[in-house]
């Protein structure tokens, strides 16, 4: 309804554990890269730990990074746009808050022979040569990781009700369609019941609950599109009397603090990440594109897993 | 009160609905005991129903007096995050409902001025709240979800006394006391008057603007404490979800339930009905696996045909087309 609530199943994101630097940056070049990076803004949680991301793995590799807040607004993400052109800048890195009108100040850039690379959203255009490459989250690759998780956990057998996300958001779409794929290789693993808890505690509660009551014992694991939905189905499996983790296996995506906690303490049982720990992907992106390395169009971010065998362990990196 | 009562169609409506989940299960209505409590579909229906039907009961008020409060939804988020706040300082139990119920008057009290005071229109005045509340829970919440671990809060929206949900419990005696007061004493008069004619109230010495503020505030308190209710049930303050169009929810049990919009007329009873029936629905949606894409067309319909069912306009139509029929033949 609001900018703000857009971005809904990722505002509460975790902070991810460190991803491997690949060494592609050994050749350190002579003069000091700058990258302008023109941010959203300050949103939620998982922007802010975004951008720290980006500005924390700059330092790390000695990257003059100009970081600009667009504060919600497009207008401000061009103005800086335009002045990290003037500053003629190495590379040019957008996270779009809308997805039209980039062509005028992306020709600009690519007159002045400046790669931009976008990140987390991607934009309308009819000249893809405008923009090097796009690099976001991917969710259905989330929802094949949980899927093959799950077949390994409960050696390919149960029933599963499933709680969706809002009907209709890409991160609901895809994490139902790669959940569902993901299981095709195992027929004795049957999805019996699916209804929407909307990605909102109360409502993974309310409908675990009715579950609860129409299927009884037939339950045995709950595959949740994000976390918040997941702990308010714990809450109603230890309501009907029994033990979230143990007697029924929950699976879930984001990886937020809280979640990763319950998987520590064996509420949850696994939860796949979606990391806003965009940097160093994004920097090692740059340094390839200014080799002169072909890179591909599209390109995701890697996504972890946190179960009973790193979680404990995982948490006191978690960023929050 | 007006003799054209829509509560026996909403009852029908309602009756078809379960008989509907009584055909296709027929435990749908059972009620056992487990862990010494109750247990069973209509207690969920009740706990889960609770929330809207404290929203819908002070809405009640407002709508009868001829406005509308689209801030509800908001307001819980804001007193959630209150509660979260209160709480994880160590404020007392008291003190942090005390606190919520407080900010959501407060709440109340400034759509209570805007609207009978200045005179701004009810849509408009609340709505400004409606689009900044979440913005001023989110502020208060630093962005976060904050988790509220305290077993004596989370009692009030999970808790068990003698078997029975507090929840419930505790909205059933709000509504009783909120009927008993306006039906009992001339409260309930002054709102229908101030509702159906507000400048004839005035000129019969009613204090026309202080009724409607009132009625705005005592809404603002309800939506209050829905909000302590809401992060209760969740152990969470979540700025951006809590409430989230809860005030639809809510202002069609206020309607379905023989309030009229235009003012002037109330039903307590008929808003407690009202929240039953949606929140039956929303259970009937995931007891009958209706796909989640396609949940809201069977909402909607079932909506609209009680909508249909009270319709005197169309009723007295169809009669009329039957008692044609009769006459030709």
């Amino acid at each position: 309804m609001f900018t703000l609530i857009t971005r809904q199943p990722f505002l509460f994101l975790a902070a991810a554990a460190l991803l491997t630097v690949t060494g592609l940056f050994g050749a350190a070049p002579k003069k000091t890269l700058k990258v302008g990076f023109a941010q959203t803004g300050a949103e939620s949680a998982w922007r802010t730990a975004n951008s720290d991301s980006m500005k924390a793995e700059a330092a790390k590799r000695g990257i003059d990074l100009k970081f600009s807040d667009g504060q919600g607004k497009q207008e401000n993400q061009i103005r800086a746009v335009r002045s990290f052109i003037t500053q003629g800048v190495d590379a040019i890195v957008i996270a779009p808050i809308v997805e039209t009108g980039w062509d005028p100040v992306l020709r600009e850039a690519k007159r002045a022979k400046i790669p931009v690379i976008l990140t987390d959203r991607t934009i309308q255009t009819t000249d893809a040569s405008l923009f090097v490459c796009f690099i976001g989250s991917d969710f259905y690759e989330e929802g094949k990781m949980a899927a093959d998780w799950l077949a390994k956990a409960v050696s390919g057998k149960g029933n599963i009700v499933e709680l969706q996300g809002t009907p209709g958001s890409a991160p609901a779409n895809e994490r139902r369609k790669a959940f569902a794929d993901g299981l095709a290789k195992y027929p004795s693993l049957k999805i019996i019941d699916a209804q929407s808890g909307n990605f909102e505690r109360s409502g993974g509660k309310q409908v675990m609950e009715a579950f609860l009551k129409k299927h009884g014992k037939a339950i045995n694991v709950v595959y949740a599109h994000n976390d918040d939905m997941a702990l308010g189905a714990a809450q109603a499996i230890e309501e009907a009397g029994l033990k979230p983790g143990k007697d029924i296996t929950l699976v879930s995506i984001d990886a937020i603090g809280e979640a990763v906690k319950a998987v520590a303490a064996g509420r949850i049982n696994c939860t796949v990440e979606c990391s806003p720990l965009f940097g160093p992907k994004v920097y090692d992106t740059i340094a390839k594109v200014l080799a002169g390395e072909k890179v591909p169009k599209k390109s995701f971010n890697q996504d972890e897993l946190f179960d009973a065998t790193n979680a404990a362990k995982a948490l006191p990196t978690r960023q929050y | 009160m007006k003799s054209r009562s829509t509560l026996p169609w909403l009852l029908a409506g309602l009756a078809l609905l379960i008989g509907l989940n009584l055909v296709a299960n027929p435990a749908f209505l059972k009620i056992t005991v487990q862990d010494g409590h109750l247990f069973g579909v209509p207690v969920d229906i009740l706990t889960q129903g609770s929330r809207t039907m404290l929203l819908a009961l002070g809405l009640t008020l407002v709508i009868a007096t001829g406005g509308v409060d689209l801030s509800v939804g908001s307001v819980v988020a804001i007193t959630g995050a209150v509660c979260a706040l209160m709480l994880n300082t160590g404020a007392g139990l008291a003190a942090t409902v005390a606190a919520a119920v407080g900010a959501g008057a407060l709440a109340g009290g400034g759509n209570g001025l805007l609207v009978a005071r200045i005179g701004i229109q009810p849509i408009v005045a609340t709505l400004i709240l409606m689009v900044a509340g979440r913005g001023i829970a989110q502020l208060l919440c630093g962005g976060q979800v904050l988790i509220i671990a305290n077993p004596a809060f989370e009692f009030l929206a999970n808790g068990f006394v003698l078997g029975v949900p507090v929840a419930p419990l505790l909205v059933v005696a709000l509504f009783v006391g909120t009927h008993a007061f306006v039906r009992r004493t001339a409260a309930g008069l002054f709102i229908e008057a101030v509702g159906d004619n507000e400048t004839a109230s005035r000129f019969a010495g009613l204090a026309a603007a202080r009724v409607k503020a009132l009625a705005y505030v005592f809404c603002g308190a309800c939506a209050g404490f829905t909000g302590v209710l809401t992060a209760a049930n969740i152990r969470a303050a979540d700025a951006n979800r809590a409430g989230e169009n809860a005030e639809l929810d809510a202002i069609f049990a206020v309607v379905v339930g023989g309030t009229a919009l235009t003012g002037g007329r109330l039903s307590i009873m008929g808003t407690f009905l009202g929240a039953i029936l949606i929140q039956t629905l929303a259970t009937t949606m995931y007891y009958r696996g209706v796909p989640p894409a396609v949940a809201p067309v069977p909402k909607a319909l079932l909506i609209l045909a009680v909508s249909l069912l009270q319709s005197e306009q169309l009723r007295s139509r169809v009669a009329a087309l039957w008692r044609r029929k009769e006459a030709a033949s």
